[in-house]
């Protein structure tokens, strides 16, 4: 357990005085040269880095209506100064997201703007020197990118927009984070997050088979590259070895076999996740689209369902169909013929919330409840879907699918307190490319708010399992629940609630569901 | 005409002039910049009639505030409800030729002056005193409130206090100023401060913070359809690239240009 000197968790949220520079600090690991120019920056930071970010800064608030917008339209009514969870954790108003937006904006005020032009002190604007970028590089990396500051914001003014710039910014100077970038450097090269190579991949799915077999006695499969399966299941990596995880992945699996929808996973587009969205690039984020859209193309399948990944399903369902067109309206020809192939008949991609969602309302899938009557479950609404997509294409359907799929597997449920779910859910600590050991003190600060609301829970309804569909949130609530003395292995996939009750059939006889 | 009038007048055009030219500028700019990505913001409209009553919410009612601070909002919204009143109540000083009768209903909207002062005190005192909106707050914050502040009680001053300057000058001067038969204005202090700080708050609209009013409009998280699954979004420098391009299917090693 990492050692962070925190204070005795409550069950309410304070909201605390600020202390000034108390997350101060160099920021998470910079990527090394190697790193980065893999990714196309430059290897080391440039000589005229002010100049170049300063016409980057430029260049993306003319292409990003939202980032110009935001920059100018703050009035520091200040509603979102207790939002964030790094400020609630750790009191440094550098966190509060306006006084975040403020490193960027008072750089954009000095440069692009007339009264920062011309009275700088007046409006705050500011040089971009050594000191201005070490606090960009340190705060920007002190943002999740949940965007729960914009639900409160009068505007809209969403501040992951303005940390993704500045990320990107520093990215083209060539001061990068080691651990998103070199993640990303592993997916364009193997494929998945993990570096994880196919017959590495191979085997795992192997050994699950078995220990599915072992336990249940039936054969479930999980199938990989297989040509022509309706489904082409992309799910993060983390589903593959990390634990909780990888009770999910066995969920999914035995959610088809009931099914009986052919399915398959992709060794050439094994990961889910796409770390592009963190550090602000289109461009990268668009290839790891794209490898997905080849994905499908080459396996020939009919259906995208993405598994329990936040961002992903954030980049898949808002971004997918701008990225790589699957959707309609692309152009090119790869597009057009993935429109060819896919399902009109389902939306694409779906989320395998929605996918299993959609089996439990047509009377598909039996549970036996009771295998998880030991459990008092809550569920915590992971930030990129709670804030950036939707589910089942009505109002609200991210909140309500993932709770009704854990209503149809567990007869005890109970949610947290209502400021601190659904749209206003705080975020785990570990997202937006956070989930590194570096940042270990600022992870476990920034789950505070979140260890509050589940505390209140625990006293109140007894609740003793928290389930999530984000691979960040579980490896996060695995690492930070000791912390805050809470049993590291109460964090489950909704897919294992669903794995322990759901009433396998044996596919390979005709049985009736009565006989098993 | 006095050398007041004609200064008063030249700066009336001037800072009208600095205002439409500038939002102008910004309303183009915030137009013809491209959004490339779908970003709603939770709760997101799936269709156009959901953004269009959203945006009214947030307009009219400031419902994101309300939201997060119920002070902040009260403050907020009660100042911006007077001042819309009482831009009401000042139309009728500019109205060429007979007065419609709408109009002269507005008399009681002067009372707005009240809480159009008790929302800035509010304001101001939540940014001394909150040390979170302290820290955030830059010397133009301050001092746009004090502005209004200004503003709103010298025009309180000349309509409470007995100090109202001579009603048939006033009402020459403004209708002057529209129908460009330019006369001279009254010469009271507290007139003279009160029309000259109000040019100034006209003048400075494009250049500060004022931009929210336009900008909330073109926020592409309140304004933004929640259906990126079923219509393809696309800015026009991206499909730029998809068409100026070869697509190669593997476009997984290439770099970004």
């Amino acid at each position: 357990m990492a050692e962070v000197d925190i204070d005795k968790l409550q069950t309410y949220i304070k909201i605390p005085a600020i202390q000034k520079d108390s997350m101060a600090g160099d920021g998470p690991f910079k990527a090394s040269a190697e790193i980065q120019e893999h990714l196309g920056f430059p290897r080391e930071k440039v000589e005229n880095w002010q100049q170049v970010a300063i016409e980057k800064m430029a260049e993306t608030t003319s292409k990003y209506r939202s980032v110009q917008v935001f920059l100018d339209t703050c009035v520091k009514c200040g509603a979102c100064t207790d939002k964030c969870h790094y400020y609630l954790g750790t009191s440094d108003p550098k966190n509060m997201p306006v006084a975040r937006q403020d490193l960027f904006r008072s750089v954009y005020r000095r440069h692009f703007t007339f009264a920062g032009k011309y009275f700088p002190k007046l409006v705050g604007a500011k040089e971009l020197d050594d000191a201005m970028l070490d606090d960009w590089y340190n705060y920007f990396h002190q943002c999740s990118q949940c965007r729960r500051c914009a639900v409160f914001c009068p505007y809209g003014i969403d501040t992951a927009e303005i940390s993704m710039a500045a990320r990107e910014v520093m990215n083209v100077i060539g001061v990068g984070q080691k651990y998103s970038n070199q993640i990303l450097g592993r997916i364009n090269k193997i494929g998945n997050n993990l570096g994880m190579p196919e017959p590495a991949l191979r085997d795992t799915l192997l050994d699950l088979e078995e220990e599915i077999e072992k336990e249940t006695g039936i054969t479930v499969k999980l199938p990989l590259d297989k040509e022509h399966a309706e489904v082409l299941m992309v799910t993060p990596s983390a589903d593959f070895f990390a634990e909780p995880h990888i009770d999910g992945l066995i969920g999914y699996a035995k959610v088809f076999h009931q099914s009986a929808v052919t399915w398959t996973m992709s060794s050439y587009a094994s990961e889910a996740a796409n770390f592009g969205m963190f550090i602000g690039s289109y461009e990268v984020m668009r290839q790891g689209a794209l490898r997905i859209r080849k994905a499908a193309l080459d396996l020939g399948v009919s259906r995208i369902v993405v598994g329990e990944c936040g961002h992903a399903w954030r980049v898949a369902y808002s971004f997918w169909n701008t990225l790589s067109g699957i959707g309609g309206g692309a152009i090119d020809e790869y597009a057009l013929k993935l429109q060819r192939q896919l399902d009109s008949n389902y939306p694409q991609p779906q989320h395998i919330i929605e996918f299993t969602y959609d089996l439990i309302k047509k009377g598909m899938l039996t549970f036996d409840k009771t295998k998880n009557d030991h459990r008092k479950v809550t569920f915590h609404d992971s930030c990129n879907v709670a804030r950036g997509s939707n589910m089942g294409n009505i109002e609200n359907g991210q909140f309500i699918l993932p709770r009704e799929v854990i209503k149809a597997a567990c007869n005890h449920f109970a949610d947290m307190p209502n400021s601190t779910i659904k749209a206003s859910t705080f975020c785990c600590g570990g997202g937006g490319g956070l989930l590194t050991d570096d940042l270990i003190e600022l992870r476990i600060k920034g789950a505070m708010p979140r260890m509050q609301a589940l505390k209140q829970s625990q006293e109140n309804d007894g609740v003793n399992t928290l389930a999530a569909i984000c691979a960040i949130c579980k490896s996060q609530f695995s690492k930070v629940l000791p912390n805050y003395d809470f049993d590291p292995y109460m964090i489950v996939s909704v897919h294992q609630l669903v794995s322990d009750a759901l009433v396998l059939s044996d596919k390979s006889q005709t049985k009736t569901e009565d006989s098993l | 005409m006095s050398l007041t009038s004609i200064i008063f007048t030249l700066f009336c055009y001037f800072s009208l002039l600095l205002f439409f030219i500038g939002l102008s500028y910004k309303i183009i700019q915030y137009w013809q910049t491209p959004v490339p990505l779908k970003i709603p913001i939770t709760p997101a409209p799936l269709k156009v009639s959901g953004v269009f009553m959203r945006m009214i919410r947030e307009v009219l009612l400031f419902e994101s505030l309300f939201k997060s601070s119920k002070w902040t909002w009260f403050f907020g919204w009660i100042f911006h409800f007077a001042l819309v009143l009482l831009f009401l109540r000042h139309l009728v000083y500019f109205w060429p030729g007979e007065i419609p009768a709408i109009l002269m209903k507005t008399e009681p909207f002067k009372y707005a002056a009240f809480p159009l002062i008790i929302g800035l005190l509010g304001l101001f005192g939540r940014r001394l005193f909150v040390d979170r909106v302290r820290y955030i707050s830059a010397p133009s914050d301050y001092l746009m409130l004090v502005l209004l502040i200004v503003i709103g009680g010298s025009g309180m001053l000349m309509t409470f206090a007995h100090n109202h300057p001579n009603i048939l000058l006033v009402k020459s001067f403004a209708v002057g100023l529209i129908t460009l038969n330019w006369s001279e204005l009254p010469s009271d202090l507290l007139f003279l401060a009160h029309i000259f700080l109000v040019f100034i708050l006209i003048a400075i609209f494009p250049i500060s913070k004022l931009l929210h009013a336009p900008g909330v409009f073109f926020s592409p998280t309140l304004n933004q359809v929640d259906n990126a699954r079923n219509k393809r979004h696309i800015s026009s420098w991206a499909r730029q690239k998809e068409t100026d391009k070869e697509v190669s299917i593997e476009q997984n090693s290439e770099k970004d240009e």
